[in-house]
């Protein structure tokens, strides 16, 4: 899948490279009042609050250089820089995964390099393109440790009255490409919830879709559905995933779910493409096809309210 | 990584009228399944997340090359063969010797919806 005009993709000279630095992602942050999570636009007036919140990036792929995006380096730094910026302080940062682009220790040490500028906690579950090597070893040196992590280093810990969850879904994928959680993890979620009272708001996150995208392109999480069942009870869960480099979002009963555009390069629509390669969008439009997550909680009885809004457009 | 085969050096000299010959013999079997011989006879090409040609017919002992042309990675994984290859980032490539005859299927790691077979024959 090379890039060609032929095909109505892009090709940069210097002045394309220069205006490649302004595409960065943008944020969502996520405000979380009275248990229910409520996304905006960083940069937005909306964005502005006082509650709890927190930001959510994906997909940064440090190591991809091709003309789709020869500097995701760049347009993840600016993505963190709109971090920054947000007004009120999030509590931390969430990165849904594919950090790097090849699972290289130096793109891994580069997105550490790059993350501490927001100077928040990162909080991350493996997106597959960071455990391509050493059996996941280097994604697990540096992110699979956080306290109470368990085995290929999923977790789960409480923060403004929210129980967030971060779960692995790519070290098995399945046959037709689907990612899976396997029973252990299951198993491991299934107590984990089990003494939480069913109105505490329950955020889970994972890099590939725990809700069926799209199979034909691997799209989802086999056993997905069966992690869900644990959740019923709950009066407010959110889902927030990346994998698709593209907003998705749904919401079933009291379960929202959401996934996150990425930092690196768009993915087509589902079904619209050959195969689920880089997308290449003019110059113009590519900053309308990046971003970054807030998300806060408001107090609110109707389903959730899940807003993700690109840096431009 | 769990490789218990690395991948080999290429040595393409005197497979490709072995090769040739056994896809035709295949052909004339008359049966659905096509088999087309790569330019080189060993080489199989990833475009647009798919393997091509594939099924792919070679003779004991070759040696195939995937050549990833996709500007995503993808590796080779053949259970069969407890073969699991390093990512292949764009025009990087993954040798493997088939050393015993048989149908292998493979799939590629980061994307197992895609599939392929090579036949190795005695």
């Amino acid at each position: 899948m090379k890039n060609d005009d032929s095909d109505g993709s892009v090709r940069f000279g210097r002045r394309g490279v220069l205006e490649c630095m302004t595409w960065a992602g943008t944020a969502m942050v996520w405000t979380m009042v009275g248990g229910v999570p409520r996304a905006r636009l960083v940069g937005s007036a909306e964005a502005a609050t006082k509650d709890f919140s927190f930001v959510q990036v994906s997909d940064s792929h440090l190591g991809f250089d091709k003309p789709v995006n020869p500097d995701t380096p760049g347009t993840f730094g600016q993505a963190l820089k709109a971090v920054t910026e947000v007004p009120g302080q999030p509590r931390f940062l969430i990165h849904t995964g594919d950090i790097t682009h090849l699972s290289k220790p130096a793109q891994f040490d580069l997105a550490a390099q790059l993350l501490t500028t927001v100077k928040l906690h990162t909080y991350t579950v493996p997106g597959e393109h960071d455990v391509l090597e050493d059996e996941g070893k280097s994604w697990m040196n540096r992110y699979g440790k956080q306290e109470g992590a368990k085995g290929d280093g999923w977790y789960s810990f409480n923060d403004g009255g929210v129980h967030f969850i971060g779960l692995v879904n790519v070290m098995n994928l399945q046959g037709n490409g689907l990612g899976a959680l396997g029973n252990d993890q299951l198993e491991w979620l299934e107590k984990d919830v089990a003494g939480l009272s069913a109105s505490t708001p329950v955020v889970l996150f994972a890099h590939v879709p725990l809700w069926t995208v799209y199979a034909d392109w691997g799209w989802g999480t086999a056993d997905g559905a069966q992690a869900l069942t644990y959740l019923k009870k709950f009066g407010s869960v959110t889902v927030l995933n990346g994998h698709i480099h593209q907003v998705m979002q749904k919401v079933e009963g009291h379960v929202a779910f959401h996934t996150a555009r990425s930092t690196a390069f768009p993915q087509p629509v589902p079904g619209t493409a050959k195969g689920p390669g880089p997308m290449a969008v003019p110059p113009g439009q590519l900053r309308t096809y990046l971003g970054i997550a807030k998300v806060s909680m408001v107090s609110l009885n109707t389903p959730l309210a899940i807003v993700d809004t690109p840096l431009m457009g | 990584m769990r490789n218990s085969i690395a991948p080999g050096i290429i040595a393409r000299r005197g497979l490709l009228l072995g090769t040739l010959r056994l896809a035709g013999g295949v052909a004339m079997l008359g049966a659905t399944m096509r088999v087309v011989a790569a330019k080189d006879g060993t080489e199989i090409g990833i475009d647009n997340f798919k393997f091509a040609p594939t099924p792919l017919m070679v003779p004991k002992g070759a040696t195939v090359t995937w050549v990833n042309r996709d500007d995503i990675p993808h590796s080779i994984v053949c259970q069969a063969l407890s073969f699991r290859s390093h990512p292949m980032d764009t025009d990087a490539s993954v040798s493997l010797t088939f050393a015993q005859p048989g149908r292998y299927e493979y799939v590629c790691g980061l994307h197992p919806f895609m599939r392929g077979q090579v036949i190795v024959q005695g």
